[in-house]
């Protein structure tokens, strides 16, 4: 029957990387006009299949694949992304790609600039001179789908990573002749009513005749919009399941399988209820990130809480923490502990008690060509002199002891690897996520500043982290600032959750405050309610 | 299960090594002495190698290639001319030599260095004007510098310094000779090879020091260096020093094995060879190992070496085989350049 053949067919797809497998025989079909939900833990392979498909140098150079592709019933070898494109078969990345000396606009027009015709007759466009206002307009149009506003002028290295992965989406969106679109974890920086945009784009997309693949660890976006789901477990093809006849319930447990129970906010044992007492204090504070200002923030954090910091994206929740840690310009005073804090130096901000994880692993977390235990350990060494001996008049590295905190993480955190030397880089990108909070726990913080921890995490570790993070509150009485787009996840562990909007806040709520409220206090809207 | 031979030596050395091979075939076929040609491969080995070595610290903390290997070079003249105008000999002669160019290291480092972190990302650039305009700034101050030893000094003019400095007399080949042995007709110069060995194993102790690590991690990315805390332009200071002054300690243990100190314009080619030297071993302008040093400056020296002979036999005639031996070194250099992709994880 002609028209149930598939649009993409995955036959016994297998692949290791220097000797470790990663997939094996993994077989997948995908129809046209079809969501196709791709499903599993980290690590698990997902992202690895979508590069195979994309024909991407990482796998040619690791030693190729076994397997067949088929679209639309022909078998395709795929030997670059270029050929992929030319296929139409386009991808978001998990990690983004995208050119940094570029603005806005160019990187979404990448490879396909409008350029201005001169006199008449058919000229090979690469040698005719880009036409940026045309260029520019066509950026606008592509972001207004996605109902995002961006300047296309500004440059990208100064936007923080959601609006990146924005132009990124809006780039591959926007492409002729597309076919088959993959998206690795797009919504995973993204808050729940820019998901909801994307979600519409796609069911449009859909309709049109175009098929997706769609990867994501939320499972609530899986079971409203797609249409099949397949879940890999490591390497391997776990279940499959219609989104119409399975619960989320039911695909947590293929995915993992086990029972996830509820994420418990245990009674505080030692340090008893958060008391009123300010440790952190913020009067005027401003930061300057580009794309998420912090105009004015005035806000107290109370001894032993977790405050969370929520919002819609581009309205500064993330300026907070990397202005406090001197990643950019910041200003105002800062009191901790009744003193004043120097701003502008990260090393003195980490040495007065404060741990950071960055919403932005990649470029600021990690070292990603570094072991795992040294990742893990250089802030503590540097700031705190741990992992160290002294050899005569120098201090030589403890690899002793470096390797034994990274275990104890490891162990702790569930962080899959090959052990503690493994370059970071190469792990999936939840497991790179965990490798950052086990660097700011290594700093053993007073106060834990975290961003976006759980970004990218499949939902056994996401909730094996914010377990973490609560038995670090309440048995350590470490005091927390927790700063998420996903409204769900700081409703479950946080005392009381400011909401930033335009580069102040808009108001603090307590959790159980109704989603309305949240919804309107993010919208910008003037909500009375505060000192909760 | 391993990775594939090829894999983890990587291609481009394993091409070199061919080539090497092939070189050697032709000099059994020519009949040239193997014993001395060997001997020479040794000796350029260990005298080039601190030279090679001082790429390491300048790629550990993210300045890249140092092509401002000239400016070490200066100093280690410097420091070198210094222990012959007051006469020292021996060992204390080039202990001397190395102590004097530590200072003027550390002074040009510093300077080259605070220079390099305005330019981020141009180093190789800004590092080859430096070290042009450094050289012919030296070119005029050889000539004013008051040296009075005529050992150094010009013959008839008393003043200035010569082109070339011999150092018979005092420590040529000082390092090669003593305690050297020979076996099956190789000989083998301990000393110099001791030197660049423990050159080695002092890096690699840097490397795994506190301020090593803290480089590394400052080289790889400055903004994970920024938000641990690290101060990036001071690693990047620290390297470039560290670079220099090694440069400076590899000018004088090469030039007492070629038995001159050679002024003027000769120090503006000194950075090629360690350049192609590490790239070939298998570092790239972002990450190098100790390793890469080694097995590069081995792989260079040995080609460059062997060529020589062979040239000579097959064109007897003296102009064309100084051209095979141009055409040669240069070609590697340019080979090698060609694989700054480097070794492949
Ligand atoms: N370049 C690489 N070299 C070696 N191993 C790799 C490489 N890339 C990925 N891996 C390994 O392959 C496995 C699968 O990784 P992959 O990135 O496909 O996971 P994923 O399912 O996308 O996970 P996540 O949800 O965390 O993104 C992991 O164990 C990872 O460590
Ligand atoms: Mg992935």
């Amino acid at each position: 029957m002609e028209s149930e053949q598939p649009r993409l067919s995955l036959r016994h797809i297998s692949k290791s990387y220097s000797g470790n497998r990663v997939l094996s025989d993994v077989s997948l079909d995908v129809r046209a006009g079809e969501i196709h939900a791709l499903l599993g833990e980290n690590g698990a392979g997902k992202s690895t299949l979508m590069k195979i498909l994309m024909g991407m140098d990482e796998i040619r150079q690791s030693g190729g694949f076994e397997g067949e592709i088929l679209l639309d019933g022909e078998p395709v070898q795929i030997d670059s992304p270029k050929r992929a494109h030319e296929l139409g078969v386009c991808m978001v990345h998990q990690e983004l790609m995208l050119v940094n000396g570029f603005t806005v606009a160019e990187n979404i027009r990448v490879g396909r600039e409008p350029v201005k015709r001169i006199g008449r007759g058919e000229r090979d466009a690469a040698c005719l001179p880009i036409d940026f206002s045309r260029l520019r307009e066509q950026a606008k149009t592509a972001l207004e789908r996605l109902h995002v506003e961006l300047d296309g002028d500004m440059p990208i290295a100064e936007l923080p990573v959601t609006q990146m992965q924005f132009v990124e989406i809006a780039r591959e969106v926007d492409r002729p002749g597309i076919r088959l679109l993959i998206l690795d974890e797009p919504t995973a920086v993204l808050n729940d009513e820019e998901a909801e945009c994307l979600l519409d784009r796609m069911a449009r997309l859909k309709q049109s005749g175009l098929s997706i693949l769609f990867i994501t660890h939320r499972l609530g976006e899986v079971l409203r919009c797609c249409d099949r789901i397949t879940v890999l477990r490591d390497g391997a093809v776990a279940g499959r399941a219609e989104s119409g006849k399975t619960s989320a319930a039911a695909i947590a447990e293929m995915m993992i399988g086990k029972r996830l129970l509820a994420i418990h906010t245990s009674e505080r044992i030692s340090f008893g209820e958060p008391t009123e007492e300010p440790v952190l204090q913020l009067n005027g504070f401003w930061a300057d990130l580009p794309g998420e200002r912090v105009e004015r923030l005035d806000l107290e954090v109370r001894r032993g809480e977790i405050l969370g910091l929520g919002g819609l994206s581009g309205q500064g929740k993330i300026g907070f923490a990397n202005g406090l840690m001197g990643l950019c310009p910041s200003g105002g005073v800062v009191i901790l502990d009744g003193r004043e804090l120097s701003l502008g130096d990260a090393g003195s901000v980490l040495r007065a008690g404060f741990g950071f994880v960055s919403e932005d692993r990649r470029r600021v977390g990690l070292l990603s060509g570094s072991s795992i235990e040294e990742n893990i350990a250089i802030p503590a060494m540097l700031n705190f002199g741990r992992f160290l001996r002294r050899v005569g008049p120098v201090q030589m590295i403890d690899r002793r002891a470096m390797r034994a905190n990274a275990l104890e993480f490891i162990h702790a955190l569930d962080i899959r690897c090959t052990g503690p030397d493994q370059p970071a880089g190469m792990l999936s990108g939840g497991n790179q996520q965990k490798v950052c909070v086990a660097q700011a726990l290594t700093l053993r913080p007073r106060i834990l500043l975290v961003s976006e921890p759980t970004r990218g995490i499949d939902i056994g570790a996401k909730h094996l982290l914010l377990n973490v993070l609560l038995r670090l509150n309440r048995e350590q009485g470490i005091t927390i600032v927790f700063t998420s787009s996903e409204l769900q996840e700081l409703r479950s562990v946080c005392d009381r959750i400011a909401i930033i909007s335009r580069g102040r806040v808009a108001g603090i709520l307590p959790p159980d405050a109704p989603e309305a409220e949240f919804g309107l206090m993010m919208s910008g809207l003037d909500v009375k309610r505060s000192g909760v | 299960m391993k990775q594939s031979l090829i894999a983890r030596v990587g291609l481009p050395r394993i091409i070199i090594f061919a080539f090497l091979l092939l070189l050697l075939a032709l000099c059994v076929l020519t009949k040239q002495d193997l014993g001395a040609i060997t001997g020479d491969v040794i000796v350029r080995f260990g005298m080039n190698g601190i030279l090679a070595l001082s790429m390491f610290p300048s790629i550990l903390c993210g300045a890249g290639l140092n092509f401002g290997v000239p400016i070490g070079v200066i100093a280690g003249l410097v420091g070198g001319l210094l222990s012959v105008e007051f006469g020292m000999t021996g060992f204390g002669g080039v202990a001397a030599a190395c102590l004097f160019s530590v200072p003027i290291a550390v002074a040009f480092g510093y300077l080259y260095g605070k220079l390099l972190n305005t330019v981020k990302g141009n180093e190789i650039v800004v590092g080859n004007y430096i070290s042009y305009a450094a050289v012919s700034l030296m070119c005029i101050f050889w000539l004013l510098m008051p040296f009075t030893n005529p050992a150094i000094t010009w013959p008839i003019r008393g003043t200035g310094v010569r082109t070339t400095v011999t150092l018979e007399g005092f420590y040529d080949g000082l390092l090669n000779d003593t305690l050297s042995f020979t076996v099956l007709g190789v000989k083998i110069p301990t000393l110099l090879l001791a030197a660049f060995a423990l050159a080695c194993v002092l890096i690699w102790l840097f490397s795994r020091s506190k301020t090593g690590l803290l480089m590394k991690a400052a080289g790889e990315n400055p903004m994970y260096a920024a938000a641990a805390g690290i101060s990036v332009d001071a690693m990047r200071l620290k390297g470039i020093i560290l670079s220099t002054l090694l440069a400076a300690v590899g000018i004088v243990i090469y030039s007492q094995s070629y038995g001159f100190y050679q002024l003027y314009n000769a120090p503006l080619n000194m950075a090629f060879a360690p350049v192609a030297a590490v790239l070939l071993g298998g570092a790239t302008t972002r990450t190098v190992k100790i390793r890469h040093v080694i097995i590069g400056t081995f792989l260079f020296q040995a080609i460059i070496t062997v060529a020589m002979p062979v040239a000579n036999q097959l064109a007897p005639d003296g102009g064309l085989a100084e051209v095979a031996r141009i055409i040669v070194s240069n070609g590697i250099i340019l080979y090698a350049l060609m694989q700054s992709g480097g070794e492949r994880k």
